[in-house]
């Protein structure tokens, strides 16, 4: 593992920043050569991008702010307008001198915050140092106008002041590429973590009272569970968390010993591998969770969210559904054959339909138009269906409800086309 | 617009103040314009009371909803409040706490429980509250806009003295992005710390830092997109701003998965609350508002049966429901004069002394009243038709008869539910609504399923019957009636009996262990012999006293059924508090609008009553408007329609008797005048969705519909 070393920038804060940033320390230490010493000028644009809780935002966090380096720190999911994105990064930076303070500059276009930015740096006395500005879940920002990006990579040479834009993301760099052409940003990759980084990672935070040998076999069962479902460092640390009070269980009541690892493993193993399958997929929530183990009641009784997906519809509606549904899979030649009395005999073709049957519910719904729906609702029902307002309503609240889905345009007078949404068990249920 | 219903969120009901105008309305077009105010005063009255009476029912039902959801809200944020230190808070991630709230399909109701909810949570946990709808939101930008407006004006009406200060940033100058939430609800917050000395009110109501409560209205037509950034926006401020977020679902809880993805549902802590089905509901407004003497606007069972069968069919709404019944009630109280009768008893009687004689005439042309007329003797019957006061006189009678036989139908009616209901597969229905609707029907006892239901009676079990004898004497003594005493006695009788009964069943018990002892000692010949004069006896002995009882409690229901449970229609000047036109009540709930304009189109003469439109049967006469041609010969073209030929057929429809004379001067060419009259025609049919103009073949129109409807 490489130490971390910049004449710049005191010793201690960097061992610091090294125990705040365990397995990452590569990394840092790429940024921090290139990030050279304050007063020089960076990379104009750095790109990072890594999977999801491969730690960009945090690492960066500490760095910047153990290394007290000036730097404005936006969420572009948050700010979603390039309007409200250019206003937050001038605020902050007048803020980070004297807070409170919110003078409230409009800024529509990149080049007023130009030349708001300049501004705003001779300002704040930012000239001989580099100030990062750093874009969280970049990614929104090809959803912006066209200029935003490209201008944010060269935002160093628009300046000309001591600046540089650090972009994180998930996806890769390639994906962000504007047809235009732009400035190519220098691109950092942080990796997965690895099992063996998770553990440590996850082991560092144990709770004060009990060993950390103790909170790292905990840890070390727990990623046996989810490791092959959840690398998420967060939703890991998470689970963690509310599972360590029933693993703490036997040791608290005296059954057994800190280091009876087989016995807690014993009675920790099934209570997580049930975790796994209620809060992990969200069927009920971590509070729910952690009153049940209070209790120590059977989860069974408690529901998750998909034990209630019965639906209860209106007569017609449920008629209407499961007329969209046969219109949605049936091929539109077979109409005649399944709901006319008396239809003629279709030649057999039964190689063909066989191959059909299997592959209409791979391919998925089919549109069909209104007029086929009311034909097949009109065939299936027993007694005389009235084309009421109710009825054709009735379709439009099963649209809402998003069990259809229109197709196409949305022009009434031109026939609409649905599709039907729900699946073959859903339909089954409701036939019932 | 034919093709398709318009849906679904009817504009709030307009407010029928008791202005002149509405009076003027039962008045106008009315031909017996008798007693029109009086009318319309009983009618507003009574439909205040019956508002008054389900919007508390409502109340009541979604009490424990509330009062679970409440609770969630308080809770949700409390635990971090205290306990932020513990090493096990710092750890977890903060999630945001959810309530998934399960409505049910009949969006209509979801409304006024969403208003109801507000109301409760600003009296109960937190003033800042913001309402959300899809169709508000189809963005991002809209969302955050939406939600700051309402948030901050609400701050207004929680506490007016800062209208001022707040009124200067209105919503669209305030930039919306979190940050601005999150400094508005820091100086909103601080300022009511500050003031909690002198405001004890607000501090006893809400804690220090009540809640943000979003609640999305329908989840299900909100955009994944718009959702997703939601969520994530507000997890990052969770810290700072103590957000709960209700989903209002309508289908089930499985939507939030199919919405939001699983890194953004795990920023969630959801809970799942369930409203009462919406068929539990009107089950309980039926009990409540129909099948009680409360109200003496009665439905009759072909009426009650539209409404239920919208109810059921179509829509799952109880306030439309209710909206139904409010209907009967004006359609009643407008269309028939004699309705001023309809009112409590005293009243009731009252006005009969004030009866003009023209109302005296109209209640001798009921039809029930004349039935009663010709059973009574002869001078009688003079005197009834000539003397009003006489008339006045029986009529008190008569309605006071009416009174008394409602109040022991409603009970009659549920002891009979306790018995039917328990029965297998329910000959008679499993809801007492569908029981209610068999006995106004016709007589029930003469049904083939009220046999088949006593039948089934006669074998129930003794602890069934002694639980629903005891369930019959507990409705009958809570009920108003008078005669019930009698009845109370002899089904306590019948309790007593069962319980003498069990008993000597003890002691019979013994009997025949001893029989058995004596068969022990027969060889075997004769203990077949003795098995089979057994089994012969057996057949045809005696019943026992408990099946004898049996039959005895079965017939004694029986004669309650047919003594109280006459249909309603049998008894006298049952038109005054009965309502009976279903079919107005049909066609105004369950509108068929492509008949409707079939129709008018093919019939002309259906809704224009000109004499000259009468005749036809098939052919198409040359005095309909235009459109009607059109429309006639369109039905008789297949997918796409020829615009030449058309105009031809129409052309020579027009001229046909217009006249033979003008035949020679017509030539090949069509007249102008008919050339604009077609066309005319023809975009007025498209505009109304039949045809549109298609671009398979020139010069041709496809037909939109099939058939003649």
């Amino acid at each position: 593992m490489p130490n971390l070393e910049h004449p710049a920038y005191p010793a201690a804060a960097l061992l610091r920043l090294e125990s705040l940033v365990p397995c990452r320390e590569s990394q840092v230490s790429t940024l921090l050569s290139i990030f050279g010493e304050r007063q020089h000028f960076s990379f104009p644009s750095i790109f990072i991008y890594g999977h999801t809780s491969s730690g960009k935002t945090y690492v960066i966090q500490t760095l910047l702010n153990t290394l007290q380096l000036p730097h404005v720190f936006v969420n572009c999911v948050e700010h979603f307008t390039s309007r409200l994105l250019l206003e937050e990064i001038l605020i902050q930076l007048q803020n980070s001198s004297e807070p409170k303070q919110t003078s409230h500059v409009p800024c529509d276009t990149f080049n007023d915050f130009v030349r708001l930015f300049k501004q705003a740096i001779g300002a704040q006395d930012l000239q001989d140092q580099t100030l990062y500005v750093v874009l969280d879940r970049a990614e929104q920002l090809r959803e912006m106008e066209a200029n935003i990006l490209p201008a944010f990579l060269r935002l160093q040479e628009l300046t000309d002041r001591n600046v540089t834009v650090i972009l994180l993301s998930e996806i890769v760099w390639e994906m962000f590429r504007p047809n235009t052409g732009c400035f190519e940003p220098f691109t950092l990759y942080f990796p997965d973590y690895s099992i063996g980084h998770l553990q440590k990672i996850l082991s560092q935070n144990h709770p004060p009272e009990y060993s950390a040998d103790f909170y790292a076999a905990y840890i070390n069962i727990l990623l046996g569970v989810f490791y092959m479902v959840c690398r998420d460092l967060k939703e890991l640390q998470h689970l963690a968390a509310l599972n360590f009070s029933k693993y703490c269980e036997p040791v608290v009541r005296g059954e057994a010993k800190e280091r009876d690892t087989r016995k807690l493993w014993k009675n920790i193993e099934p209570h997580l591998k049930k975790a796994m399958q209620t809060v992990y997929l969200r069927e009920i929530s971590s509070s729910q969770w952690e009153r049940l183990q209070r209790v120590e009641g059977e989860p069974g009784q408690l529901k998750g969210l998909s034990a209630h997906s019965h639906v209860e519809l209106p007569y017609y509606s449920k008629f209407l559904l499961i007329a969209a549904y046969l219109a949605s899979y049936n091929p539109v030649r077979t109409d005649k054959r399944f709901f006319l009395k008396h239809h003629g005999k279709i030649k057999k073709t039964n190689f063909m339909k066989k191959h059909e049957k299997t592959s209409n519910h791979l391919l998925g719904p089919k549109p069909f138009p209104l007029d086929r729906l009311l034909a097949i609702l009109y065939s299936i029902v027993d007694n005389r269906v009235a084309p009421t307002a109710n009825i054709f309503s009735q379709i439009t609240s099963l649209v809402t409800l998003q069990l259809l889905s229109m197709v196409g345009n949305n022009d009434q007078l031109d026939g609409p086309r649905y599709k039907c949404t729900v699946s073959l068990d859903f339909i089954r249920s409701i036939a019932r | 617009a034919i093709l398709q219903g318009c849906f679904v969120f009817k504009p709030s009901p307009k407010k029928r103040k008791a202005s002149r105008e509405t009076v003027e309305y039962f008045r106008e077009g009315n031909s017996d314009a008798e007693d029109s105010e009086l009318r319309f005063a009983t009618c507003q009255s009574l439909w205040k009371q019956v508002k008054l009476e389900t919007e508390q029912i409502e109340e009541e039902l979604n009490k424990q909803l509330f009062d679970n959801l409440v609770n969630f809200l308080m809770r949700s944020h409390s635990e971090f409040q205290e306990k932020t230190t513990e090493w096990t808070c710092r750890m977890k991630s903060r999630e945001i706490p959810t309530a998934a709230l399960v409505l049910g399909v009949n969006v209509t109701d979801h409304d006024l429980t969403f208003r109801s909810l507000s109301e409760v949570l600003q009296n109960n946990v937190t003033p800042y509250i913001a309402l959300l709808q899809a169709k508000d939101c189809p963005g991002i930008k809209h969302l955050m806009q939406k939600l700051l407006g309402q948030l901050m004006n609400c701050y207004i009406d929680v506490d007016s003295s800062e209208e001022e200060e707040c009124e200067q940033i209105s919503p669209n100058r305030i930039r919306c992005s979190m940050a601005s939430l999150i400094s508005w609800y820091e100086s909103v917050t601080k300022k009511t710390d500050s003031e909690t000395p002198g405001k004890k009110r607000n501090s006893s109501r809400h804690w220090q830092s009540p809640p943000v409560v979003v609640i999305f209205k329908d989840m299900e037509s909100f955009t994944t997109k718009v959702l997703q950034d939601f969520v994530v926006i507000s997890s990052q401020h969770i810290h700072e701003l103590p957000l709960v977020l209700i989903f209002g679902i309508a289908t089930s809880p499985m939507i939030i998965h199919s919405l939001l993805p699983h890194s953004v549902s795990s920023l969630l802590c959801i809970e799942l609350f369930q409203s009462l089905s919406c068929k539990d509901h009107l089950s309980t407004i039926i009990d409540k508002v129909l099948l009680t003497t409360q109200f003496p606007l009665k439905l009759s069972e072909k009426v009650l049966q539209v409404l239920i069968n919208i109810f059921l069919y179509h829509d799952f709404s109880v306030q439309n429901f209710i909206k139904g019944f409010q209907l009967c009630i004006v359609e009643h109280f407008y269309s028939h004069p004699l309705s001023i009768l309809c009112c409590q008893l005293e009243e009731a009687k009252k006005r009969v002394s004030s009866l003009s004689q023209n109302q005296c005439e109209n209640i001798r042309r009921l039809p029930s009243f004349r039935r009663y007329v010709e059973s009574q003797a002869s001078e009688k019957q003079i005197a009834l038709l000539t003397a009003d006061s006489f008339l006045k006189e029986t009529v008190q009678k008569l309605l006071e008869d009416l009174n008394v036989y409602h109040e022991n139908y409603f009970p009659v009616l549920r002891c009979l539910h306790v018995f039917t209901s328990s029965l297998p597969k329910y000959p008679l229905g499993k809801q007492i609504r569908e029981l209610h609707c068999a006995c106004l029907e016709n007589r029930v006892w003469e049904t083939e399923e009220y046999e088949s239901s006593l039948q089934l009676a006669r074998m129930l079990n003794k602890s069934d019957l002694v639980t629903m004898l005891q369930k019959c004497v507990e409705i009958l003594v809570s009920s108003p009636g008078k005669e019930f005493d009698k009845i109370v006695e002899k089904l306590k009788e019948f309790l007593t009996q069962f319980q003498k009964l069990e008993e000597a069943c003890q002691e019979r018990d013994e009997s025949v262990s001893s029989q058995k002892e004596l068969q022990k000692k027969t060889d075997l010949y004769h203990l077949q012999k003795t098995l089979l004069e057994l089994k012969e006896s057996r057949r045809s002995k005696k019943l026992t006293k408990f099946e004898v009882l049996r039959f005895e409690i079965v017939d004694y229901i029986d004669s309650l059924v047919r003594n109280y449970l006459v249909p309603a229609d049998h008894k006298t000047l049952h038109e005054i508090v009965y309502f009976n036109t279903a079919s107005v009540l049909r066609e105004h709930l369950n509108a068929a609008p492509r008949i409707a304009l079939h129709t008018a189109l093919n019939n002309p003469y259906s809704y224009l009553k000109t004499e000259a439109l009468r005749s036809d049967g098939g052919s198409i006469s040359n005095k309909a408007p235009d459109i009607c041609i059109v429309y006639k010969l369109h039905l008789e073209c297949g997918r796409l329609i020829n615009l030449v030929d058309w105009l031809e057929a129409f052309s020579t429809v027009v001229m046909a008797v217009e006249g033979p004379a003008a035949d020679a001067a017509s030539s090949d060419q069509v007249d102008d005048v008919i050339h604009a009259r077609f066309i005319r025609a023809v975009s007025e049919l498209e505009l109304l969705g039949f045809i549109k103009p298609s671009k398979q073949k020139t010069d041709h129109v496809a037909r939109l519909t099939w058939g003649g409807c």
